[in-house]
């Protein structure tokens, strides 16, 4: 009964993209090339675009294949071309005390595994789930949360300006 | 009906100054803000908003206390008067409210008045004191902060506005007396007494967060009030409902606190050294700020005292044992001081100690009434020492060296600081008398002997150091730089303040000599002084009931009162004890629980005057000034032509006496005077610290006494609490070293570390949930 | 669908973040493993919105998308001014910060 349960279509496509995604995220954090760990990088945010549409969030999904994959991704690329003459394979990118974010990684994981195993256990999320469309986020945006909007705005033309400031030469 | 006498009493009056008191502490925080501002750009510097600011919260604390005086008149003898509370919610969370709001009763308008009346002549006093320093702006900026802090704390509803004018006078402390930051012994001075009280301060939070989760629910039931509010706590703690455990531990807790706020042993060191500041501040950080603040905690609390630590017990509390340690340790350090605002300063921590006593042993008008008087002579008697440092003694505080003789040349500080002497050692007619007295006939009364005996012991004392003091400023022969002698590198020269402008030295090359201050500097002094005649008739116990103001308008009246849920605040207070009829004195709020309703204070006893334990008093207070008076014209100059009479006695003293320029010289002949002269045993307190200097050639009590003392200064004193300050201080350096590896600046270490934090925290609170 | 499986996934690309903050010395690597760590919070906000069916998570992970786009021009910004002024970006030889 339950085998049967566990092998929806859905479930076969979270096994297959999240291993996928483990796996480029793995990389992203132990290859010694900065812009194969970027390209990583793109297979990881992909696969979590893809987990959004598996959870019914399509506009967040085609926003995170937009503004990350499209947007982000261009950003650290050029960073990488700017701040290293040659692009390849290079020794000494990991820190000499790295071996001790393996235990921290670990505790971590155990403390949230643990929380979430006893919270939620074996509970479904709901076969047909409520659609959430453009105009409810919208609404969601400008209206009780407006707030946080405005401050997000501000944040975002410090960051431009402060990017500008930061990095002209002069 | 159970009440059968209950009566709806008369409505309290009320009034726009009761209603408004909590502007006393708003207006000189907007004088703070313009002062920092805009205080610069002004013709005065900033000074003329710290003086009106002041003005202004005087004003308000004179209407509050004169409408209090009114309420308190209106209403019934046996009525409870409802202390006028207005509170706002400034925050509303999880079914908490907390709220901001000002308590005013009997306590509150007389700290009121008393801050604000001193705050105002110490600011006008600055005036011309720190006339061209070089941080005369900050200096009134920090000064009128101060005394709104102060105002804030006296008026708080809640313990959280308690705390935040608690810390506000912490810190404005801290920026007085490291006002002259220049010098680093004032700096560290500053640093001391900011980490001393610091200390203390841990009391506080820990007492005032363990009051609020023991009381919250009882008082959220019963009247509403959350467990911060000071009526709630006050009524919880004499409910019988506490267990008497917390309430202990709470009590002891918020004592810490009043320790080292209160300068009491063993955290009384910061106090000498705050001297570092200038005078106005020590004179307003001694007499009714900041250090009055520990007193008033454990006034303003005083249920929680009463229920916790068992005052008028059958046995000796904490605060008592502690007041009494401190009375005579504070007294008898006060003995070997040179410099003439630490002997103040001792003198200060003595009669803290006399304040604690009287709490401690149920003696709380009493304790009160020497808040208010004390206030003012004690303020008199700094800034007359300002007053010679400024015009006569070229900015030194040396008695020894550089006072002497000054009586002819500043007549009214000389005046005024007599006066102020007079009360503070008690003598009849001035105000010390009258409420120190009545401290150690109360503790007396209650039936704690022993430390009637060392309040007694410590009257004799400070009559003996403060002649000792006087002797030295204004007798004898005039010495180093009030005699007119320059040294080149003084005092003067090492206050950065007063070598940054060229005003202030013109001033002084043209008055060379010691002449008397300017008026703005006398004139609150000589006001200061009168009221140190004067306020000691507010309650004047021995002119019989009908003087006893203090006790009729300040100390809050011990009755079960029932709050009807309908009414408006304080509008229809039900007294519910028939028995009640037969006045106030017989209420139960004592050691039982009220059978039903509430108590909001509890009920002391109060001694009944006599003439003969007065008069036992005043003679060990005249017998300590004549002794010392004997001594100090022995030793310390030649003999007055008007002391023949009275020194026909000793015999000691003889007409050959001569100044004596050189220091050492000058003590081994005090010593050797001393030897002689040890008619009266208790004398010799003052000269341990020449036995450093010389063997001491000393017998019987004088020997056993100036080892007491020795050790009192050394072992206690220098040894354990500055041992403790110091080890604690390597501690922290060895456990910073220690440590010092894992402040490496590497990102990646701090994230390491950040995040194993946050993963241990997170796990125990995973396993803690499951 | 279970509601653990995104909440697990989510929990192990964040360790596998901190992982990456902690042991790289680039510092464009490092801004790549936060990318991780706010990728897995926004997996989060979506599985509760599923759950809970209202549209905040949605909300706020767009929030978050936005603020990590800001995060990263500021970041390589400076990783550029540090590169300039050192001619590296090694993060460990930045421990001016040493007390």
């Amino acid at each position: 009964m339950i085998a049967v349960e566990l092998f929806t279509a859905q479930n076969i496509g979270f096994a297959v993209i999240s291993l996928l995604m483990i796996v480029a995220a793995l990389r992203v954090v132990t290859t010694s090339n900065v812009v194969h760990a970027a390209l990583w990088l793109v297979v990881v945010l992909s696969g979590a675009a893809a987990q959004y549409v598996l959870l019914a969030a399509e506009f967040v999904a085609v926003t995170q294949v937009l503004v990350y994959i499209g947007a982000v991704m261009v950003l650290f690329l050029f960073g990488t071309m700017l701040t290293r003459a040659r692009i390849g394979t290079e020794r000494d990118l990991n820190n000499s005390y790295r071996l001790l974010g393996i235990p921290v990684a670990g505790l971590l994981f155990a403390a949230m595994a643990i929380a979430i195993v006893s919270s939620f256990g074996d509970e479904e999320l709901p076969g047909e789930p409520r659609l959430i469309g453009v105009p409810e986020i919208s609404d969601q945006i400008f209206g009780p949360y407006l707030l946080p909007f405005w401050a997000l705005s501000f944040v975002l033309l410090a960051a431009i300006i402060g990017a500008i400031v930061l990095a002209r030469k002069d | 009906m159970m009440f059968a006498a209950s009566e709806v009493l008369a409505p309290l009056r009320g009034g726009w100054f009761l209603e408004n008191a909590w502007l006393a502490p708003v207006v000189p925080t907007i004088g703070f803000a313009l002062i920092v501002l805009i205080g610069k750009r002004l013709p005065k510097k900033g000074s003329e908003i710290g003086v009106l600011s002041m003005l202004v919260s005087l004003v308000l604390a004179s209407g509050a206390a004169w409408q209090w005086i009114q309420r308190v008149g209106a209403a019934n003898e046996e009525q409870f008067v409802a202390p006028v509370v207005r509170t706002w919610t400034w925050w509303q969370a999880g079914g908490m409210q907390f709220t901001i709001g000002q308590h005013i009763d009997g306590l509150t308008v007389v700290v009121l008045f008393v801050v604000a009346f001193i705050s105002t002549l110490v600011q006008i006093y600055s005036l011309e004191y720190l006339r061209g320093d070089r941080r005369y702006t900050h200096f009134f900026a920090a000064l009128t902060l101060f005394s709104a802090g102060m105002l804030a704390m006296v008026i708080a509803e809640d313990m959280i506005l308690f705390l935040l004018g608690w810390e506000i006078m912490g810190l404005c402390s801290f920026m007085l007396i490291g006002h002259w930051w220049e010098d680093g012994a004032n700096s560290r001075a500053a640093l001391k007494a900011f980490f001393t009280v610091r200390t203390g301060d841990v009391g506080l939070l820990v007492g005032i967060s363990m009051l609020f989760f023991a009381a919250n629910d009882w008082t959220t039931t019963n009247l509403g009030l959350s467990g911060f509010s000071i009526r709630g706590i006050s009524a919880w703690a004499l409910s019988g409902e506490p267990n008497s455990t917390v309430i202990l531990v709470a009590a002891f807790a918020l004592f810490i606190a009043a320790i080292g706020k209160s300068g009491q042993f063993p955290l009384h060191t910061w106090l000498p050294d705050a001297m570092a500041g200038p005078t106005p501040v020590s004179s307003l950080l001694h007499s009714s700020t900041m250090v009055v603040a520990g007193v008033f905690l454990v006034a303003r609390l005083y249920p929680v005292f009463f229920t916790g630590l068992d005052i008028l017990g059958p046995s000796s509390n904490v605060i008592m044992v502690i007041a009494a340690i401190t009375i005579v340790i504070a007294a008898a350090l006060a003995f070997v001081q040179t410099d003439i605002k630490r002997v103040l300063a001792y003198s200060t921590v003595s009669q803290l100690g006399y304040m604690m006593l009287g709490l401690g042993a149920g003696a709380w008008l009493p304790a009160v009434f020497h808040i208010f008087t004390h206030a003012f002579f004690k303020a008199c008697l700094f800034l007359c020492a300002g007053s010679i440092s400024h015009s006569a003694s070229h900015h030194s505080f040396d008695m020894k060296k550089d006072m002497g003789g000054l009586r002819k040349h500043m007549p009214i500080t000389f005046a005024s600081w007599t006066v102020s002497t007079l009360a503070l050692c008690g003598v009849f007619p001035f105000s010390g008398f009258f409420s120190k007295d009545e401290i150690i006939d109360n503790v007396g009364a209650n039936g704690y002997t022993f430390f009637m005996v060392v309040g007694l012991g410590g009257a004799f004392l400070t009559a003996a150091y403060m002649t000792r003091a006087t002797y030295l400023t204004f007798f004898g022969q005039a010495r180093g730089a009030s005699a007119g002698e320059h040294d080149t590198h003084d005092a003067h020269d090492m206050h950065g303040a007063h070598d940054a402008h060229s005003s202030h030295d013109t001033h002084d090359t043209k008055h060379d000599s010691p002449h008397e201050s300017g008026i703005l500097i006398t004139a609150p002094i000589a006001i200061l002084a009168v009221l140190a005649i004067f306020s000691g008739l507010f309650n004047a116990t021995p002119f019989g009931e009908s003087w006893e103001y203090m006790k009729k308008w300040v100390e809050p009246r011990a009755v079960v009162v029932v709050q009807p849920s309908a009414g408006g605040p304080g509008a229809a207070l039900v007294l519910s004890l028939p028995e009640a009829e037969s006045g106030y004195g017989d209420s139960p709020c004592g050691k039982e629980t009220p059978v039903d309703g509430i108590c909001y204070a509890p009920q002391v006893n109060h001694a009944k005057f006599k003439w003969s334990k007065a008069l036992l008093s005043l003679a060990l207070v005249f017998a300590g000034i004549a002794i010392s008076w004997l001594l100090s014209a022995a030793f310390y100059g030649r003999r007055d032509p008007r002391l023949v009479g009275l020194t026909q006695r000793n015999g000691v003293a003889r007409a050959g006496y001569r100044l004596l320029a050189n220091k050492y010289y000058l003590d081994d002949l005090y010593e050797r005077g001393v030897v002689r002269a040890v008619v009266g045993p208790m004398a010799q307190g003052a000269y341990w610290f020449n036995q450093k200097v010389l063997d001491g050639i000393l017998h019987g009590i004088a020997r056993v006494a100036r080892v007491v003392a020795l050790v009192v200064y050394r072992d206690i004193d220098q040894r354990v609490v500055d041992g403790a300050v110091n080890a604690s201080g390597e501690l922290a350096q060895s456990a910073g070293t220690t440590v010092q590896p894992i402040q490496s600046g590497r990102v990646g270490h701090y994230g390491a570390l950040l995040f194993a934090t946050a993963a241990v925290v997170a796990l125990v609170f995973v396993i803690l949930n499951t | 669908m279970l509601i653990s499986q995104f909440l697990i996934l989510g929990a192990i690309l964040f360790c596998i973040g901190v992982y990456g903050v902690i042991a790289r010395k680039n510092a464009v690597l490092v801004l790549m493993s936060i990318e991780l760590i706010l990728n897995s919070v926004n997996i989060n906000l979506l599985a509760f919105a599923l759950r809970n069916g209202s549209a905040d998570g949605h909300t706020f992970a767009l929030y978050i998308i936005a603020v990590a786009a800001a995060e990263v021009g500021v970041g390589l910004a400076m990783v550029l001014l540090i590169y300039r002024n050192r001619r590296s970006i090694g993060l460990d030889e930045l421990s001016e910060m040493r007390g």
